[in-house]
């Protein structure tokens, strides 16, 4: 590590934000009677250009919403979509909700832990893909379903698996 | 071998839909795209909205839609004529929120979907209705994140309706303002709650708040704010041309409720899909509309509408599907989509999927849910595995009680144990099954099992 790249990391942990987030952020912020709101927002901006939120990121999402660094970190600990760790490339959503659950998710499932390597919360050794469970996604006329970014196939036959994701590089 | 992408479809041809009958979906063609501004003006589009706006006060919007009787369709079914009467308004009142809940993630429910992707401007029409009954100054629709699709939607129509002026000041000539922000949300099934809705919309964890005070007395920001549902406020703008009887008449003598309702059925069924049809209509019908069982298999069970309802059995299929009568069985409308489950398919191991979903998507807020619901997840587990021990069905009866109706801070968990209870008694034979003697390897990690 250089000396400059040192100095970085002690200021600030090195996060940087990009002004075009920040102004994105602000642009949010507009839309509520009170900056908090534009939170959820803010992670969801810093998370589309870094694929995930580091911890060095949220005392400066603070910092441009003008709110406490605790009221940033609840937030987004709670929320099951902002990731808080590196992801790959391409996150899976696989949907383990009751009509996929009665369609045989679970051999999609091992389909998709099998092609990959994986088990759910898992990213391959690649960093092409994170796998993830996720809520009824509102395709249970053709379950068993998924979502990969921001596509949404069903219904996925195991024998699918490995056509699909081809198209994710 | 190809995988398709997935489309939101109604499986019913544009000949049967027609705008006397279908007030939801006759504008919508066989092609599944959206209807744009154009498309929608040619076709009686804000029509409502303009009359609305220039020719009635905000209390005889409300009163048509109390007479028209439409029920909350997020699935709860509460009046939403009732819910804004309620709401605080007057001279000294400041003008609140009005919040669409586009957080669809009951398990089975795949209707609003259709709606905030093919006809985004019936929603802002509805809305703009909403709000001007509910003196509101700004509307939201907080729309769950992975709605990619509806969210593109929305984006435009709200764009095309801000330009050509059914959106900011002064909306066709009446000086009433109101303008539509679009929320997406970041996951979390809790926040289809109305509370933690509006806590989330203020950027804050979703747990949910204490009532009273209501929302329409102190919502968001502390303002009047109304929460209603996609598919509720879809209903608005035909109640608002035609007048509460003829909404009242489209369920006929089916239900005492008014208007129609978007049905579905997935599982496995031959054509599972959406249906615009009276409310009222039976699940017979509607299985029939799906083509029956796939592969010929008989119908064991089925959730009436959604995760947090409860198991109902084939013969209460010929009951209509309303708020009162699916409530007199014992189980609840929910959203109207039917998930069936074939004789082949355990009903503990779908339990043990929906108690997994509800332990997952609890907010940790109130314990009997935090703690209840992973506590129930072990039981069945065990269950599943053949390894469950005497007491354990009377204690998932006393989870199933104690995470009901009264005892929590919201209607989380008491949908978590309706599923658990009505199984419980519907099917206790499946569980009794998974008890064995001596105790296996489930029962290593000490679960105080028939001691409290």
């Amino acid at each position: 590590m250089t000396e400059t790249a040192r100095q970085i990391t002690s200021d600030g942990d090195g996060f940087i934000l990009a002004d075009e987030d920040r102004q994105a952020i602000e642009h949010e912020r507009d839309h509520y009677e009170q900056p908090q709101a534009a939170c959820i927002e803010a992670l969801k901006i810093v998370q589309r250009r870094h694929g995930w939120v580091p911890d060095a990121a949220i005392p400066v999402i603070a910092e441009v919403l003008g709110i406490g660094p605790a009221s940033v970190e609840g937030v987004a600990t709670f929320y099951s979509l902002i990731f808080r760790q590196p992801v790959g490339r391409h996150v899976i959503l696989v949907c383990d909700s009751s009509s996929c659950f009665l369609n045989d998710y679970d051999e999609l499932l091992e389909a998709l832990s099998a092609r990959l390597g994986i088990g759910l919360g898992q990213t391959t050794e690649d960093g092409r893909f994170t796998l993830l469970p996720v809520c009824c996604l509102g395709a249970c006329d053709r379950g068993p379903a998924l979502m990969v970014d921001d596509d949404t196939y069903g219904p996925v036959a195991p024998d699918d698996v490995a056509t699909l994701l081809e198209g994710y590089a | 071998m190809s995988v398709s992408r997935y489309r939101s479809q109604l499986r019913q041809s544009a000949a049967e839909r027609r705008a006397e009958t279908h007030p939801l979906t006759w504008r919508l063609g066989e092609d599944g795209a959206m209807v744009g501004l154009g498309e929608y003006l040619d076709k009686d589009g804000y029509v409502a909205a303009r009359k609305v706006l220039n020719h009635q006060s905000p209390d005889d919007v409300v009163a048509t839609m109390k007479d028209a009787n439409v029920r909350g369709r997020g699935g709860a079914g509460f009046s939403a004529g009732m819910k804004w009467s309620l709401t605080m308004k007057g001279q000294d009142i400041p003008r609140g929120y009005l919040v669409c809940n586009a957080d669809e993630m009951e398990p089975g429910t795949f209707k609003d979907r259709l709606l905030l992707e093919q006809l985004p401007h019936l929603l802002i029409e509805g809305m703009i209705i909403g709000g001007y009954a509910n003196h509101s100054r700004f509307g939201y629709i907080f729309l769950r994140g992975e709605y990619v699709e509806a969210a593109r939607a929305l984006a435009r129509a709200i764009d095309e309706a801000r330009a050509a002026g059914w959106l900011g000041n002064d909306i066709a000539d009446s000086g009433y303002d109101f303008d539509i922000a679009l929320h997406t949300g970041a996951g979390r099934y809790i926040c289809g709650e109305e509370t933690a809705l509006i806590n989330s919309l203020e950027g804050n964890r979703a747990n949910p708040r204490a009532k009273p005070p209501f929302p329409g007395q102190s919502g968001a920001w502390g303002k009047p704010t109304v929460v209603n549902n996609v598919e509720t406020f879809c209903n608005a703008p035909a109640v608002m041309l035609h007048g509460a009887r003829w909404y009242q008449d489209l369920s006929g003598e089916l239900s005492n409720d008014g208007g129609t309702k978007l049905y579905g059925v997935s599982g496995k069924v031959a054509m599972p899909g959406l249906w615009e049809l009276p409310i009222g209509t039976s699940g017979s019908e509607l299985l029939e509309r799906a083509g029956g069982m796939r592969d010929g298999r008989a119908l064991k069970a089925w959730l009436p509408g959604g995760g947090s309802t409860g198991f109902l059995l084939p013969e209460h299929l010929d009951a209509p599907l309303d708020f009162d009568t699916i409530g007199e069985l014992g189980s609840r409308m929910g959203t109207g989509l039917l998930t069936v489950v074939n004789e082949d398919q355990s009903v503990l191991s779908l339990v043990r999927n929906l108690e997994q979903f509800f332990a997952r998507e609890s907010c940790g807020w109130c314990t009997p849910c935090r703690d209840g619901l992973p506590w129930t997840v072990k039981i069945l587990q065990a269950l599943e595995h053949g390894e469950g021990e005497r007491g354990d069905l009377e204690m998932l009866d006393k989870l199933g009680g104690d995470l009901g109706p009264g005892k929590t801070f919201c209607a989380h968990a008491p949908g978590a144990a309706m599923p658990l209870q009505s199984a419980l008694k519907y099917f206790r034979e499946e569980f009794e099954r998974g008890v064995v003697h001596p105790p296996r390897a489930a029962h290593a990690d000490p679960i105080p099992v028939g001691v409290v």
